[in-house]
């Protein structure tokens, strides 16, 4: 009975006329396609389109206006000046923002389990990730990158770096890796949805959760803690690794320096266990039937 | 005044179906609460006493603001985005006929559900602050009665500004922008990211006189002893005053609405 309902599932993703590779770009085509007509959507109601754009600039700014407010007290933060926090909060906010713009939407798989709407998704010739990336694309979430720039530059332009090539070419490395690794989390976040329909909140934990966390140094954490964003789920590989290797710092959990350079393969090891998630998650998928 | 009863009871179990969603924001509010906690620890270790707190009644602080995010919803959410697509696709017209107060009606609702939100989001994420760090719990028995009434009026207070900000979708249609707004303003200006006592000179002063210190800031000083006596009358009038503006405010709002605007939908 069970493989019986699972058929349909099957067949699309089987029967889909092409390889793999032009299933890529196809998937790429459809996300640009609905990313353009939710993109029109907003702008129907312009006034609150710019309403949220400044909401979503001001809600990191507020962020970082309370690493201000703690500056006006202290001049230090777990031996942090507040340049060196800028950094990491930038570079932190501005990957999370690239990712949250593209995938920004993939908490809202849940629902449609839970409303069955999913099931339109299955039965249409696109690739099922592209259209649930790219549901109710968000333009607004540019504000947010916007603010993480922002801030990168404050950081760039106060913090006294001896420059090398590597360390210039280490900040573009950062934002895509760590938007990257943003990005998986949100894969797999979206696939746990398939299981716990309603336990969409989980994965705030470690994405918004996760941006918070990286804006401040690693030495106010527990060391525990530490070690749970570097092996377990690799948040520290987004800024924190990389980072203290761009300002000469030490890394309060004891690890090689080349470990700074790996962002990149371990963006590409967590979208192939995300993309593993979710492949399984689809395949378990019920619909609700009604 | 029983339609009401019925209301606010039917609102908690609403919001107690959803178990799963319940564990999930649990975690998230115990996982936020811990990354905050060692900032503020960072913080005070730097400054210890800094706004009048010490380590311990600065921990508290955090994990108090984890425990009323949801039930003083200061990110907003709850119920102006139900009411503001109401009025957006005009099912607002049905709810005006009905023989109940619209005010009244969606204040019960929201009532019940912050009832449910800080049992169900506030007890378990303030239980493992308490087991994690070496809180500030109350010395006296009295203070917990007094920390509920101060809680009650914050979520009067939350709900009366989330009321506002729905009746805005008479006239801009889509209430997202300014929800979003309202959101923001709630989250910065509750308390909720550094406490209001630390924000420096004019900025502080404003921050504190405004409605949303009623939500985070007024309920924990409450809860940390801060307002005893004639202190907390006191606290207990700033917190009442503003949700009787606040509610007429809306009320006003709600007339103009309904008498210039013309309902949507056919």
């Amino acid at each position: 009975m069970a493989a019986d309902e699972k058929v349909p599932v099957t067949e699309v993703s089987e029967a889909f006329p092409f390889p793999e590779r032009s299933r890529l770009l196809e998937g790429v085509r459809a996300y640009g396609l609905i990313m353009a007509m939710w993109v029109r959507s907003t702008m129907a109601y312009r006034a609150s389109f710019a309403m949220t754009l400044f909401g979503d600039f001001a809600v990191t700014a507020f962020d970082f206006a309370t690493i201000l407010l703690m500056f006006t007290h202290v001049d230090a933060l777990g031996g942090y000046t507040l340049p060196e926090i800028a950094l990491l909060y930038g570079l932190s906010a501005t990957a999370f923002g690239l990712c949250d713009l593209l995938l920004g939407s993939m908490d809202r798989v849940g629902r449609r389990v839970r409303d069955g709407t999913l099931d339109t998704l299955l039965v249409r010739p696109v690739p099922v990730l592209a259209q649930v990336a790219a549901d109710r694309f968000a333009l607004r979430r540019l504000g947010r990158i916007t603010q993480g720039l922002l801030v990168l530059g404050y950081a760039l332009v106060s913090l006294d770096i001896a420059w090398t090539p590597l360390k210039v070419l280490m900040l573009p490395m950062m934002v895509v890796s760590g938007a990257a690794i943003f990005g998986a989390i949100f894969v797999a976040g979206a696939a746990f949805q398939f299981v716990a329909q309603d336990a969409s909140e989980v994965q705030n934990s470690f994405t918004y959760g996760g941006t918070t966390l990286l804006q401040y140094p690693p030495t106010i954490f527990a060391k525990d803690l530490v070690r749970g964003v570097t092996f377990v789920v690799p948040l520290a590989f987004v800024s924190w690794l990389p980072a203290l290797y761009v300002l000469d710092r030490e890394y309060p959990v004891d690890l090689p320096q080349w470990v700074a350079f790996l962002p990149p393969l371990v963006a590409v090891a967590c979208w192939a266990l995300a993309g593993l998630a979710w492949r399984t998650g689809l395949r378990a998928y019920r619909s609700t039937g009604s | 005044m029983r339609l009401y009863a019925v209301v606010a009871g039917g609102a908690f179990r609403r919001y107690a179906t959803y178990r799963t969603a319940t564990a999930a924001g649990v975690f998230t509010n115990t996982v936020f609460g811990f990354i905050v906690a060692y900032t503020y620890v960072a913080l005070w270790d730097a400054r210890p006493q800094l706004g009048g707190y010490d380590t311990s009644q600065a921990l508290t602080y955090v994990w108090l603001g984890q425990a009323l995010l949801m039930a003083c919803a200061m990110m907003g959410g709850g119920f102006e985005d139900e009411l503001a697509e109401r009025i957006r696709t005009g099912d607002i017209a049905i709810d005006l006929y009905r023989p109940v107060d619209l005010q009244l009606w969606w204040l019960a609702g929201d009532l019940g559900r912050a009832a449910f939100h800080l049992l169900g989001r506030g007890v378990v994420p303030m239980f493992l602050g308490a087991l994690a760090f070496d809180l500030a719990l109350p010395g006296s028995l009295w203070t917990w009665p007094a920390f509920f009434v101060s809680v009650f009026l914050g979520v009067v207070v939350s709900f009366a500004m989330r009321y506002l900000v729905a009746m805005s979708a008479f006239w801009l249609m889509d209430g997202a922008g300014a929800m979003r707004i309202v959101s923001l303003a709630g989250l910065f200006f509750s308390g909720m990211l550094l406490p209001l006592n630390l924000f420096p000179g004019l900025l502080g002063e404003v921050a504190r006189a405004l409605p949303w210190s009623s939500l985070l800031q007024v309920p924990a000083d409450v809860f940390l002893g801060k307002h005893t006596g004639w202190g907390l009358v006191e606290a207990y009038a700033f917190q009442g005053g503003w949700a009787v503006v606040l509610l007429l405010a809306g009320r006003l709002l709600q007339t103009a609405a309904t008498r210039r605007v013309v309902v949507q939908g056919g």
